[in-house]
Order: C-alpha cells, then sequence, then structure tokens
C-alpha cells in the first residue's frame, strides 16, 4: 500500500517560494523598467541606478524561476517534465496554467538573451521583443494564480495585491505622459485587468473544487506510482488513489 | 537671346541663353523636335567611368546647382568607380519656397534634363534612373510625363526615366531623403551611409540637381572649354537664379556664373531703395545689399560675406519691411518643417523661432538675442541633416544684418519700419504645411 | 589612436544615462540632449564605454578619430 500521508516533499515548497520570490522580482523589474520609460529619475535614483536596478532585478528573476522551473521538474508529485518548461500544454497537472508560466518563462528569456546580445541586434529586433516582454508579468501573475497551491492565502493574496498595485500605479504615471487618446486607452487597459484580476480570483481560486477544475489530475502521476524504493514505499510524495482526499488534510498539506 | 532663324544651336553657343535658349518663343515646353534643332543630337557612344563624359564634366568644372555646390565631376567620379551597377537619382523636387529655376526648366525645357539623366547614367554605368518631383505640382508632373513618352515613343534613351512624386515637404528633397523614399521608407533623412557609395537598393547612387543635369547634356554636346566660356571670377559656366521681391520683373534669369550681385539685381529692376537681400534661400543668409552688390555670385565670390548662392536665389526685402519680422515668419515655417526626429532640431529651432517673434514683436521676454546666441550654438551641426544648421545660419545672419532692429526692438522701440508703420505687413512667401504627417 | 564618442542623432531620445555616468566630457543641453567633446582621453576611456553600453538607445558609439578614420556610416559599437 503507497504511503499517503508523506506530504509534498520539499521540492514542491520550493517550487511555490521560488514562485512567489520570481513574482515579486518580476513586479520590480517591471516597475523599474517603466519608470524608465517616463523618464523617472531622482536624487536619491538616478538614471543609471535605475536602470541598473531594472537590468539586476531581471537577472535575478531569471535564478529565481530558473530554480522555480528545476524544482517543479525534479518534484515527482506532478511528474511535470523537462519539456513543460518551454513548450506550452505539454504537462499532466493542470495544462492550461501551468502553460501560462511556460509562456512567461519563453518571454522572459527571449528579453533577457536579446538584452544581452543588444549591441549584436538591430534596435528594432531589441525593443520589440521588450514590448513583447510586458506580457510577462500578467501572465506569470495569472500562472500563479491558477496554478499555485497557495492562492487561497491570505497573506498570499495580499502580496499578489501589492504586486498589482505597484504595477499599475507606474503604469499610471507612465500614462501621464502620453497623449489623451492612448493615456485614456492605457488606463482603460489597466483597469479592465485588475477587474478581471479581482473577478478570476473570486470565481477561480478561491471556489472550492478549483484544484479540480484548474485540471489537477485525480491520479497521481503513474511515474510516481511505478517508482517504489526498494523496501516497497514510495518515492517522494504520493496520494492514495483508495480515496479522495479530504479536505482537512488538504488544508493541512497546502494542497487545494 | 537669339532667334530662331539664326539656327538657335548657335545662339545658345554663344551667349548666356544656354539652358534657357528659347523659352520666351514658345512659352511651353520645348517638344522633342524642337529640342534637337535647338542643341542637335543626343551624344551616343558615352562610355562608363573616368575617360569621356565624367572627365568632360570635371574639367568644365560643373558645380552642383541644387545648392551644395559640390563639384559634379567629382560626384560623378565617386559612382563610376565603384563595382557593379549603379543608380541616377535626378533631384526635381525644389521645396525651397524661394525658388522656381527647376521647375522653370523642368517646364519649357524638359529634354534638357532628360538627356542630363540619360547621359550621366551612361557615364556611371547605372542600371536604372528616378526623376523625384513634388507630388504637389501636378501641371509639372503631367508635363514631364508626356516629354518622357516622346522620347520612348522615339526610341532615344537606353534606359527608361522613371517619375516619382513624393510628399513635399522642406526636407524631404534632402538626399538621403529621396534615397529613403525609394527604398520604401518616408522621404526624410537619415544618417545611413553617402548616397554616392551605398543608396538605392544598396547601390551607388548618383543623385544631381536637374538643373546641373542639364548642364552636363549641354557639356556632353559642345565640351568643358565651351562651358568654361560663360563665367566671371573664377566660376564657370551660367547658372539660372531666381530673383524676387522688391523688383519689377521677379523671375527665374539665367546668369553667368559669378556675375555681380548688383548686376543681377539691376537685371530684375529690384528696387533702389531696398536695403537687404537674403541670398540663398530660407536656409541661406541675410545681407546689406550694399555689402554684397559688389561680389560675384558664386561659391568663392560670396564666401567673404559669410553668404553662398545655395539654390540660385536672391529675395530683395522691400524698403520698409522689417526684416526681423521676415525672419521670424521663416523660422517659424523652418522650425515646422524638419523631420522630427532629431532632439536639437525638434527643440531648439522652435525655441529661437519664440524668440526671434518676440524680437520682432518689440515684447520681448528676457533677453532674446542673448538666449538665441546661445541657443545657435547648441542646435547647429548636432542633427542628422543640414536643416537645423540652415535654419540656424539664416537666424544668425538676421540678428546680424538687422541689428540696429534688433536692439531697438529689445527696448521695446519700433525699428524704422515700425516707424513708417510697415510693421505688421508680411511679405515673404510662406507657404502653409502640406499634408503634415505624410511622409510616405 | 585616439577615440571620439559620437552620438546618432535619430536614435537618440535624451535619455541622459550618458552624462550621468560621464559627466566630465559629456553636457546635456537645455532640452536634455547630450553634447560631446572632441577625444575621450585614455583615463576616462572605461567610463566611456560604461556610457556607451548604458545608452538605452543605443545611440552612444566609440569612434576612431585618427587620419586613418573611415567614413562615418553605421559604426561598431
Amino acid at each position: 500500500m503507497l504511503a499517503a500521508s508523506s506530504g509534498p516533499s520539499p521540492l514542491w515548497y520550493a517550487t511555490r517560494a521560488t514562485g512567489v520570490v520570481a513574482l515579486v522580482l518580476l513586479t520590480l523589474t517591471v516597475a523599474f523598467g517603466v519608470a524608465g520609460t517616463a523618464r523617472y529619475s531622482s536624487a536619491s535614483l538616478p538614471r543609471v541606478v535605475r536602470s541598473g536596478l531594472h537590468r539586476n532585478i531581471s537577472l535575478l528573476a531569471v535564478a529565481f524561476v530558473a530554480v522555480h522551473v528545476v524544482t517543479t521538474v525534479l518534484d515527482p508529485y506532478a511528474a511535470i517534465g523537462l519539456t513543460s518548461a518551454v513548450i506550452p500544454f505539454s504537462s499532466p497537472y493542470r495544462p492550461f496554467w501551468l502553460s501560462l508560466g511556460t509562456i512567461a518563462f519563453d518571454l522572459l528569456l527571449a528579453v533577457v538573451v536579446t538584452s544581452l546580445l543588444r549591441s549584436r541586434l538591430s534596435y528594432r529586433i531589441w525593443h520589440g521583443v521588450h514590448w513583447l516582454g510586458y506580457a510577462c508579468w500578467p501572465v506569470a501573475l495569472w500562472h500563479g494564480l491558477g496554478t499555485g497551491t497557495d492562492s487561497k492565502l491570505s497573506w498570499l493574496l495580499l502580496l499578489d495585491a501589492l504586486c498589482v498595485l505597484v504595477v499599475a500605479a507606474a503604469v499610471a504615471v507612465r500614462l501621464t505622459l502620453a497623449r489623451p487618446g492612448a493615456r485614456a486607452v492605457g488606463l482603460a487597459a489597466t483597469g479592465m485587468f485588475m477587474l478581471a484580476t479581482v473577478v478570476f480570483v473570486i470565481i477561480g481560486p478561491l471556489q472550492p473544487g478549483w484544484s479540480r477544475r484548474a485540471g489537477t489530475p485525480a491520479a497521481p502521476a503513474s511515474a510516481a506510482a511505478l517508482r517504489a524504493k526498494p523496501d516497497g514505499s514510495a518515492i517522494g510524495v504520493s496520494r492514495g488513489t483508495v480515496r479522495p482526499p479530504v479536505r482537512g488534510q488538504e488544508a493541512r498539506h497546502g494542497l487545494s | 537671346m537669339g532667334s530662331a532663324s539664326q539656327g538657335a544651336s548657335g545662339s545658345v553657343r554663344a551667349g548666356t541663353a544656354r539652358l534657357t535658349a528659347g523659352w520666351h518663343l514658345a512659352g511651353r515646353a520645348a517638344t522633342l523636335r524642337e529640342h534637337v534643332e535647338r542643341y542637335g543630337p543626343l551624344p551616343r557612344g558615352i562610355g562608363r567611368g573616368r575617360h569621356g563624359l565624367v572627365e568632360q564634366v570635371a574639367a568644365a568644372g560643373l558645380t552642383g546647382r541644387g545648392g551644395a555646390g559640390f563639384p559634379t565631376g567629382t560626384k560623378m567620379h565617386a559612382v563610376a568607380s565603384r563595382r557593379g551597377p549603379t543608380v541616377v537619382v535626378a533631384n526635381g523636387m525644389e521645396s525651397e519656397p524661394a525658388s522656381e529655376k527647376d521647375q522653370a526648366l523642368l517646364a519649357r525645357a524638359p529634354h534638357l534634363v532628360l538627356d542630363g539623366v540619360g547621359l550621366a547614367a551612361d557615364a556611371v554605368g547605372a542600371a536604372e534612373a528616378h526623376l523625384c518631383l513634388a507630388r504637389t505640382r501636378e501641371w509639372l508632373i503631367e508635363g514631364v510625363l508626356a516629354a518622357v513618352a516622346e522620347r520612348h515613343r522615339a526610341g532615344l534613351d537606353r534606359i527608361q526615366v522613371m517619375v516619382h512624386e513624393l510628399p513635399h515637404h522642406y526636407v524631404s528633397s534632402e538626399e538621403t531623403s529621396l534615397v529613403h523614399w525609394l527604398n520604401g521608407g518616408e522621404a526624410k533623412p537619415t544618417n545611413a551611409p553617402r548616397p554616392f557609395e551605398r543608396g538605392v537598393r544598396r547601390r551607388p547612387t548618383l543623385i544631381d540637381n536637374v538643373e546641373t543635369l542639364a548642364h552636363v547634356a549641354l557639356i556632353a554636346r559642345y565640351g568643358a572649354s565651351w562651358f568654361r566660356q560663360a563665367g566671371l571670377a573664377g566660376a564657370s559656366g551660367t547658372m539660372l537664379t531666381t530673383v524676387s521681391g522688391a523688383v519689377a520683373q521677379p523671375g527665374v534669369y539665367e546668369i553667368e556664373a559669378g556675375t555681380r550681385v548688383g548686376d543681377v539685381l539691376a537685371m530684375a529692376g529690384a528696387n533702389a531703395n531696398s536695403d537687404a537681400v537674403l541670398i540663398g534661400g530660407y536656409f541661406g543668409t541675410w545681407h546689406d545689399i550694399s555689402a554684397v552688390e559688389a561680389l560675384p555670385f558664386a561659391i568663392t565670390g560670396l564666401r567673404p560675406a559669410g553668404g553662398s548662392p545655395g539654390a540660385g536665389v536672391l529675395y530683395v526685402l522691400p524698403p520698409g519691411a522689417c526684416g526681423l519680422a521676415e525672419a521670424a515668419r521663416i523660422l517659424r515655417y523652418l522650425a515646422g518643417q524638419g523631420a522630427q526626429q532629431c532632439g536639437p532640431c525638434i527643440f531648439g529651432l522652435p525655441a529661437i523661432a519664440d524668440d526671434m517673434a518676440q524680437l520682432a514683436a518689440g515684447r520681448p521676454e528676457g533677453d532674446p538675442l542673448d538666449r538665441m546666441h546661445r541657443r545657435f550654438a547648441q542646435i547647429s551641426g548636432r542633427g542628422a541633416c543640414r536643416h537645423p544648421d540652415g535654419a540656424v545660419r539664416m537666424a544668425r545672419s538676421a540678428v546680424a544684418a538687422f541689428a540696429a532692429d534688433a536692439r531697438a526692438h529689445g527696448r521695446r522701440l519700433p525699428c524704422l519700419a515700425g516707424h513708417r508703420g510697415n510693421q505688421r505687413t508680411a511679405v515673404l512667401p510662406v507657404p502653409r504645411p502640406w499634408a503634415e504627417g505624410d511622409w510616405r | 589612436m585616439t577615440m571620439k564618442l559620437e552620438v546618432d542623432p535619430i536614435a537618440c531620445t535624451g535619455h541622459g544615462l550618458c552624462a550621468d555616468l560621464l559627466p566630465e566630457l559629456i553636457q546635456l543641453d537645455e532640452w536634455g540632449y547630450p553634447m560631446l567633446p572632441g577625444s575621450v582621453p585614455p583615463g576616462l576611456m572605461s567610463h566611456a564605454r560604461r556610457a556607451v553600453s548604458a545608452c538605452p538607445a543605443l545611440a552612444l558609439r566609440l569612434a576612431r578619430t585618427s587620419a586613418d578614420h573611415a567614413p562615418a556610416g553605421r559604426g561598431r559599437r
């Protein structure tokens, strides 16, 4: 009989932790980047410091996302393979929501690689990819909300809300410099995105049964089920297929 | 001007009416047959490279008639000596408002220009030839297309000249603007390599003003020494000038290069009471007539006075007009005509236009003269093209030429024109900006 | 062989990071656009290189000033 209560492995926790940190770092990256387009500078934040922070925090974000991907792949619980890191819709675990993460990661890689090779590329290519990179943050946010197993936790919801406010504030400041037409469009888009996020959180992760709706497989991944240690117990986490999880147990293990 | 019965090519060879021969006889474009009767047939067997036409043009001392005055032979040689197929572009844009010579030439003697294009194409080994005209001049385009069709029916040219209609902005007549537009972009200057290195379709491109090419057509027929028979004070050949303003007979005149400025003005019947003249164009320089009337109207001749013939423009300021006010209007026009690509031009030109306007209105805030001088140094030479440089040059010369008025206005006193009550009358033709925002 | 700083006036949008990094040589005009000196003294070369790579618009570049300097075109960065 498979052990059903060994709980999530440290890798699973690491995945969630690095994911949260990566989101915070991405938020800061976007904020400093948008501040750059607004030509913001002050005595305490000179232009080169602002631009340096944007660059360095983005590299740190890549590091955390990389760890996030590695721990996810190594973790046998959800059997998410390496291909899911770069190819969307190839994971058995919450395929859509995980794919958002894949897409965000692809975008981030594209931005970082083109930026590191900037002097060898045409400005237009670099600029175009960087613009596409704007999509990285909202996609990563929704990935976290949809895939993440902590989305119901109040402190995490608060952190997510803070991230949204930081980006929204930066965008709003930038929009004050835009032409009235573009400003209206930008503000409307920002408002709609914030509203959509709130609505999504309410009707999605905060609702019971979200885990199943998001595409969490009912049975543990067959790989985990088949991989047994010599003494007969399972390696890593395995949930029993014998009976459906009890609500209380989910909450304790942080699995929704 | 010779008469038709003399055998017009004889009169062309003798007098200064070379390009303009017979313009007033028919009052319209010369047909191909009239053109051949007047000048003789199109010379054949022009080979590529230095020996032949390029050498002749260099020996003739022909310089560009579009404003920059670069030696044409040198330019042709630079293109001809490059490997591979090349391109010839005839610049008929004439976006300088005070200039009408190119329009007149294309309207009255299009075959001279088209001859020149074909001959230049042979001399530099061109596989394609283009003629760029301003889109707004439909009447001119029609006439040129008719001339091209005439030549096509006669099987005259090795390559068919493609006539293009470009947006009509001030900076659209710049060489890199033409190349950029012909390559599919906007008619704005770029900081791409010089066209003679890499231009249309990345090929070495010869870009010449239409008047320059007309002279090439005659040099090919009559030779370099013939070309040099006209010209004074070291300058060679004839040139077309547009004389306007306070003159009895404004219009396009063909003069010997190096003719004294005073003689050119007298030819057009300039008002004897006028004091100031704008030389070169809206990007040119203002001068006291007394300071320049004895100088040759040529690059070397005007250099001591800090001027240049430019596009062959002379505008005589009416007596009683305020030169600063006119300069302020020109500057405002130029400030709006930039391609909006480079910061110092985008911000600098409107700034000095404001300063000049304050000065001209006699309502200075602070010291506009001092501000302008500071800004002149900050604007000149810092754009991708010479547009801001030209605007600064004109503004600087206005402040110098009308220094007394500037001092008076600076003290909120009216200038002499103001005393006469004429200050508000605008005299210089400043076109309204055409189709703003349309560069393609 | 001395080097000089050149700016592509069309690409430059007046971010001003170059002036932050190389105030000894680069001043901004009243509209925020850089005014460049003739040449870069050898002691400031590393700062000049940093300024070139810091430009968000990639408008700044270093070029040779000596007699064998090739005609200006798209310079190397």
